[in-house]
């Protein structure tokens, strides 16, 4: 039986989540309706504005601008970026992390690169690997490696101490407390990356895209600004809004799948 | 008795950036088996470097160490270590935690599995097997560090602070628990301690170090009357207080040096 204090509370607490949710829905129905109110009466231009309905019409034929193309590529360059920044970044750590003299020697260096804006190798890496899909897939990776590297070694370096003195009690070679202990105790600095890199990532490849590309929805962004067709803008800007939520939403799933399965709370 | 272990003129320097620090000098000490002894001092007194040494975690920079008659470089299979938490691994079931030793030695055998099997049931912890380690309360985690321990046979335990991280209760209960455990295995026990009662309770001789570097500055026999003796039954005994005034003097005396 539940009390009646319980019962307010479950109450109070429900009406504040749909107040909460009624008032995010409000703001951007209210933000999108003053957007079109205003472009009809023309007291913004919507020729640089743009307004609600183009975007929709933009939207809704996605054939005669080809927007399925765009988006697959871009979401193509991301995934592979993330997948090749995530593992080469991890492993790198492990390396660092295997050789104090490595570690050492790579740090001012580590420290260096990771305060450079990797946008300022756009050049250099557009003629050494070539304008085209891979010099945009290299500006993912450059974006998000060293961050992965710097965190996860920082996690594999922070790992209580007593856990890896307890394995070498039993006579743990280095490689049984790499994959015994480091690595299974640093499930949650992976996530952590994951989650980082996928923004990261995508960041690189609009910036890529922005340098040099000829598909991709960083491209449809500079090219519609470039003819000033600012619903061709402002549609691609919302559609990688929505593909970045989606990739953040699949990267949170993938940890609730592992921390379920492992029991880690 | 036999001599089980033989800790012969040991002594410790660390070498830092700034200088050389003596930790330990001319440690000479013998266990006989079955024996408990507890080691205490003044914090930083070197006592837990002594039990890395003995254990071969740590090298040492003089002496020698010799189990059952034999001298022992590294890292020896008759010694078992148990540290101040119980370093289970949050992400293994208990059954995988208990395991561990015996996987990182790789000597996991159809005998060593029916061993564990029967150290979890005659220590109430089988039905826990497929549980993980943060739904166990802290005396029973523990156990289960005792019996990953245990798995790998050995005849020394080296025991560091191995109750501190717990609270005074459960102290109480898990110090008695352990005691039990080891006499019935018959494992001779190397206790670190800051815990004077807790020397006095678990052993039957008390070696007292000195500030550092630490030497050896005493060693008492301890003895009951009881029959039975055991760590909370200790407690009771007149004579506990009387040991206890006698070490904490010894204790005293050096820290107002």
């Amino acid at each position: 039986m539940k009390t009646n204090d319980r019962k307010k509370y479950l109450q109070k607490r429900r009406k504040n989540k749909i107040l909460v949710a009624v008032t995010q829905i409000f703001i951007l129905i209210a933000f999108l309706g003053i957007w079109e109110w205003m472009a009809n009466k023309e007291i913004i231009d919507s020729f640089i504005t743009s307004q609600p309905s183009r975007i929709w019409a933009t939207l809704t034929n996605l054939g005669a601008n080809d927007l399925i193309h765009h988006i697959q590529v871009t979401t193509y360059e991301t995934v592979v970026g993330f997948l090749l920044g995530t593992t080469l970044g991890i492993v790198i750590a492990i390396i660092l992390w295997w050789s104090n003299f490595l570690a050492k020697v790579a740090d001012p260096y580590l420290v260096v690169l990771n305060s450079l804006p990797k946008v300022a190798l756009g050049p250099i890496i557009i003629i050494w690997v070539g304008a085209g899909t891979q010099a945009i897939i290299v500006m993912a990776i450059a974006i998000s490696l060293i961050v992965t590297i710097l965190e996860n070694l920082n996690g594999f370096l922070r790992t209580d101490e007593n856990l890896i003195k307890m394995a070498k009690t039993f006579k743990a070679t280095k490689f049984q407390i790499l994959t015994k202990i480091i690595l299974p105790a640093n499930i949650s600095t992976f996530i952590s990356s994951l989650k980082v890199n996928i923004g990261l990532s995508l960041v690189g490849v609009i910036s890529g895209e922005f340098l040099v590309s000829k598909a991709g929805l960083g491209y449809l962004i500079v090219y519609g600004g470039q003819v000033f067709k600012l619903d061709l803008v402002m549609t691609s800007v919302i559609i990688l809004g929505i593909l970045a939520g989606i990739m953040y939403g699949i990267v949170v799933l993938l940890e609730r799948c592992i921390l379920n399965s492992k029991k880690f709370k | 008795m036999e001599k089980i272990l033989e800790v012969k003129n040991i002594s410790k320097i660390y070498q830092t950036p700034k200088g050389e620090i003596k930790a330990l000098e001319n440690i000479n000490f013998k266990l006989k088996a079955g024996e408990f002894v507890s080691i205490i001092g003044p914090s930083g007194c070197g006592k837990s470097t002594l039990l890395s040494i003995i254990s071969g975690l740590e090298e040492k920079t003089e002496g020698e160490i010799f189990i059952q008659g034999k001298k022992v470089e590294g890292i020896s299979k008759e010694i078992g270590y148990m540290l101040q938490k119980d370093c289970l691994l949050e992400w293994r079931t208990i059954w995988s935690n208990v395991m561990l030793g015996l996987e990182l030695k790789g000597i996991k055998s159809k005998e060593s599995n029916e061993y564990v099997k029967k150290l979890l049931q005659k220590y109430n912890l089988y039905e826990f097997k497929d549980k993980y380690p943060q739904e166990l309360s802290g005396g029973m985690r523990q156990r289960v560090a005792l019996i990953r321990t245990l798995a790998i046979k050995p005849k020394i335990l080296l025991l560091d602070e191995a109750f501190s991280a717990l609270d005074y209760q459960t102290r109480i209960m898990v110090t008695n628990d352990i005691y039990n455990i080891l006499r019935k295995e018959n494992i001779t026990a190397l206790i670190v301690t800051h815990d004077i009662s807790e020397a006095i309770s678990m052993s039957d001789r008390v070696i007292v170090l000195t500030k550092r570097p630490g030497t050896i500055k005493d060693i008492h026999t301890i003895e009951f009357e009881e029959e039975e003796r055991n760590p909370i039954s200790c407690r009771e005994s007149p004579k506990f207080s009387k040991y206890f005034n006698t070490l904490w003097k010894e204790l005293g005396v050096d820290e107002n040096k």
